[in-house]
């Protein structure tokens, strides 16, 4: 159960984030195409660890899941204001701290992925206590 | 097996939230379109803009373009054809959108080269040296003289036109336009103040078909 949410936790992520840049045209920035990269492959590597009842796939989404939950939060400490963009020069994509990026006009995308990754985190690290435990 | 029956429903009921939400949003953001130039409309045709065509035509195509985006360029010759094979029925009026770094240079030299009647083949230089000038990250729109040297401008005078407070008056004016009517993507195209809702060439085609056959009904 635990491992079928955060699969579904990062396939509506994804969902969100294809919706965002393709259909309502919000160009992701640097910091959020290293997002991306790091919530898309969870959705497979997640599915099939749920299709093929195979617990391992949880060992090789959490080196992602770390590395995105990471970025999200840098991404928020620059968007807060509290860590300053000079050195993540974000290019054509827009800035990273742009005000803009935000869902529904008020919660920022960088926040939303941030939660989600923290959610997917905590979910895989309780799983794999539990299998270890069974 | 019960699980994977789960799985692939989520899968499936994502991807239709998806394009339920995807046709939910284009509905919405065609209306927001159409209606900024509905209540914008004479933010779509100023005195000032270059028309291609017979200026009678009772069918008029605006183009928002940008000297130095790549799809104006291979529009160009599509739009021309439909002008020119439209019996005088059909006429283009060129408003611009400076989207790209450089491109407010670029607009300048062509307006420039309009004060001297030879805006269409300034059009036509710069878009054929369009990946010398407007490389991504390193537009060099100064390049544009090189390219129209042939046209036989009076040269002098063109560059000081091309800095002339008249062509930037011309340039923010468009701009001001430009965000009235919602225009974030060049080559935006207005057929007698309708939008194209679906980018394309065939699509814009038959926008155009559509009011020719309305503006002259047989």
């Amino acid at each position: 159960m635990p491992l079928f949410l955060a699969w579904m936790i990062a396939l509506l992520g994804t969902a969100g984030a294809l919706f965002l840049g393709e259909v309502m045209g919000m160009t992701p920035c640097v910091l959020c195409w290293y997002q991306r990269i790091a919530m898309f492959p969870l959705v497979l590597i997640l599915g099939l660890g749920l299709l093929e009842h195979d617990g391992r796939s949880i060992r090789y989404a959490l080196p992602l899941v770390w590395a995105g939950w990471g970025i999200a939060l840098y991404h928020c400490l620059i968007f807060w204001g509290l860590v300053s963009e000079g050195m993540t020069p974000c290019g054509k994509g827009g800035s990273c701290a742009d005000a803009d990026v935000q869902v529904a006009g008020f919660v920022p995308i960088p926040l939303l992925a941030l939660v989600a990754f923290t959610a997917i985190l905590a979910l895989l690290l309780f799983s794999k206590r539990k299998m270890k435990n069974e | 097996m019960n699980k994977k029956w789960i799985v692939i429903s989520t899968v499936a009921a994502v991807v239709v939230a998806f394009i339920a939400g995807t046709m939910v949003f284009r509905d919405r953001s065609t209306a927001e379109v159409t209606q900024a130039a509905q209540s914008n409309t004479e933010a779509l045709v100023r005195a000032h803009s270059p028309v291609y065509g017979n200026v009678d035509a009772k069918v008029t195509i605006v183009e928002f373009f940008d000297p130095a985006c790549e799809t104006c360029r291979d529009f160009y010759p599509i739009v021309k054809r439909m002008v020119n094979s439209s019996f005088g029925q059909v006429r283009l009026v060129v408003r611009y959108a400076p989207l790209h770094k450089g491109s407010d240079t670029a607009i300048k030299i062509l307006e420039a080269a309009r004060k001297q009647d030879k805006y269409w083949e300034a059009v036509e230089k710069a878009f054929a040296y369009q990946p010398q000038w407007a490389a991504h990250g390193n537009p060099q729109p100064e390049l544009i003289w090189e390219a129209i040297k042939d046209i036989k401008l009076d040269m002098a005078k063109a560059k000081a036109d091309a800095g002339s407070p008249e062509i930037e008056q011309v340039l923010q004016r468009d701009i001001a336009d430009m965000m009235a009517l919602k225009v974030d993507k060049t080559p935006g195209f207005f057929v007698n103040g309708r939008p194209l809702e679906v980018f394309g060439d065939e699509e814009l085609k038959q926008l155009v078909q559509e009011e020719v056959r309305r503006a002259y009904p047989k």
